[in-house]
């Protein structure tokens, strides 16, 4: 693959986009999961489905979407469900969780009258759903770079707030810091990076991406930057992986990616449960000891 | 005159037709050790959201050293610690350090990170409530009483003048809670902090404390200790709400 990756520029995108993604998914992605909203990942990938298939059935009949890239209407909708989710947990204080199912649920449907109406998309679609290869464009490739650096810069000017908001919402309240502004920001940013991703991994692998890297980073990690950098490193391990796989193979790049990041996530747990029984079995051999 | 931190002035409260509140006059000043105390459902909690502005009051006033509570800004000026069971989600991957510099997140500003002598503010709050050997743990790790220190390390990194707590030692066992409330006392008379406590363990707080609130949807009595020592059981079983009978600890218990 390596003088493929040399000569030719689509697989060039791929590699490219596919490094960034291993980077700003899992980052984002802790932010997510220790707050116990690794759903909303997978509700904003819907919402983009619907945008995808809105724009690829307009395309057929609408000029001004022949030209656009399916994917800014993807970003589009991802970031309006985000903003939905954001209003109807204000709506459910007490039921906040139910925020997510109800838009990934009209994600899903907008998305299947769009599917319908158009009478199926055939292998565009199915690039959309799973990732590939060939699809990324040098123009998504500098959509992604500029999704990354925004990514990047929120992370690193607000990580204190994120830490405290995360850690303990209640404290980070009453000692004055501006949770609402910071939430919506967040949410936006996670709407752009599922657009940016799902190229790569596709619509329904994108949520995997965020949560499996770090799933396996906080079993291992006792601090929260390591826990970050772990899970960075295990979402690029991932993702070069699963390139060089769907590349070797030729299948969808989306099915590769994950896979590997369950391969991982099996390990660590394996490992862990492997460390737990040496441990028992020392504590155990000390005790025989001491009674001897 | 020492000088007023918390100033609640006929604050009331109702959640739709029930009242929660009524009447609510309270003072806290610089230095003192306040113990508000009343039986469950009385309105405590209530009347701390008050306080740090997280609710706002259906009649009546408070204020934070002198300015209105939605408004105050120098929230660093205050520390809170609040229940453990409420507070935190124990598998959270964080070591003590990062807990404790978390407190400095609005005192730092926004955009910036947490610089060197932040850390060492941070291993020194740890000090002060002697878990500085733990600051790479993990907090999850830690027993219910050492995760309580450390809040309030999170609590006193910002140098406040108040520290408020809602009842901080609900799920930490009996062994624990006296040496717990003994750290609360070296802060209050070495440290010089006003002190907000929280709590329906009248035993061993009013001992500490030098000065008592008793609340049951209104203020029963508020005073100074000595005061609240000579009430007799039965009139603060009358307002409790069921029979009260105290065991008075002598502080030398407090210190083992």
């Amino acid at each position: 693959m390596i003088s493929a990756l040399l000569n030719f520029e689509f697989l060039q995108n791929a590699f490219l986009s596919g490094l960034i993604i291993g980077v700003i998914a899992p980052l984002l992605g802790l932010f997510i999961v220790v707050r116990r909203l690794a759903l909303i990942a997978d509700a904003l990938s819907h919402v983009a489905l619907a945008g995808i298939a809105g724009s690829l059935y307009l395309s057929q009949s609408v000029l001004f979407f022949s030209a656009l890239n399916p994917i800014y209407l993807g970003m589009a909708t991802a970031v309006g469900g985000s903003l939905l989710i954001e209003r109807l947990r204000g709506a459910y204080k007490n039921f906040e969780e139910l925020a997510i199912p109800i838009i990934l649920s009209a994600g899903i449907g907008f998305g299947a009258i769009f599917i319908s109406l158009a009478k199926g998309f055939g292998s565009d679609l199915v690039g959309y759903l799973f990732g590939s290869v060939s699809a990324v464009s040098r123009q998504d490739l500098w959509v992604i770079v500029t999704i990354a650096i925004v990514v990047i810069a929120f992370i690193r000017f607000f990580y204190k707030e994120l830490f405290a908001l995360s850690f303990d919402k209640e404290y980070a309240k009453v000692s004055g810091i501006n949770g609402k502004i910071i939430q919506t920001v967040f949410m936006i940013i996670v709407a752009l990076v599922i657009g940016a991703s799902m190229r790569i991994v596709g619509i329904l692998l994108v949520s995997s991406l965020m949560t499996i890297p770090v799933a396996a980073a906080i079993q291992l990690a006792k601090s929260f930057k390591g826990a970050m950098l772990l899970s960075i490193t295990i979402g690029e391990l991932s993702v070069i992986v699963g390139l060089f796989s769907a590349y070797h193979l030729d299948i969808a790049p989306g099915g590769t990616i994950v896979i590997t990041s369950i391969i991982i996530l099996l390990g660590v747990l394996g490992w862990n449960k492997f460390k737990g029984k040496k441990r028992v079995g020392k504590v155990k051999g000390d005790l025989m000891h001491d009674v001897g | 005159m020492k000088k007023i931190l918390i100033d609640c002035e006929n604050v009331g409260f109702h959640y739709g037709h029930s009242t929660v509140l009524e009447n609510i006059s309270l003072q806290v000043r610089a230095g003192e050790f306040w113990a508000l105390i009343g039986p469950n459902g009385s309105g405590k909690s209530t009347l701390i959201k008050i306080i740090l502005g997280l609710l706002k009051p259906d009649e009546g006033t408070v204020k934070l050293f002198g300015h209105s509570a939605e408004s105050f800004k120098q929230r660093e000026r205050i520390g809170f610690v609040s229940q453990k069971s409420n507070s935190f989600n124990s598998g959270f991957p964080a070591t003590v350090l990062e807990v404790v510099k978390s407190g400095l997140t609005r005192k730092v500003g926004l955009f910036k990170g947490f610089s060197k002598q932040d850390e060492q503010r941070a291993v020194d709050a740890l000090k002060i409530v002697k878990m500085d050997s733990f600051s790479t743990s993990n907090i999850g790790e830690l027993s219910g009483g050492q995760q309580q220190r450390v809040f309030i390390a999170r609590a006193l990194v910002g140098d406040p003048d108040l520290l408020i707590m809602d009842e901080p030692t609900v799920g930490i066992d009996q062994k624990n809670v006296a040496s717990f409330y003994s750290m609360l006392n070296d802060l209050n008379r070495e440290h010089g902090i006003a002190i907000l406590l929280v709590t329906h363990e009248i035993d061993l707080v009013t001992e500490l404390a030098s000065h008592v609130a008793c609340l049951n949807r209104s203020i029963h009595f508020h005073g100074v200790q000595s005061d609240y020592r000579k009430m007799d059981d039965e009139h603060i079983s009358s307002w409790y709400g069921h029979p009260v009978r105290r065991v008075h600890a002598s502080k030398g218990d407090m210190d083992k």
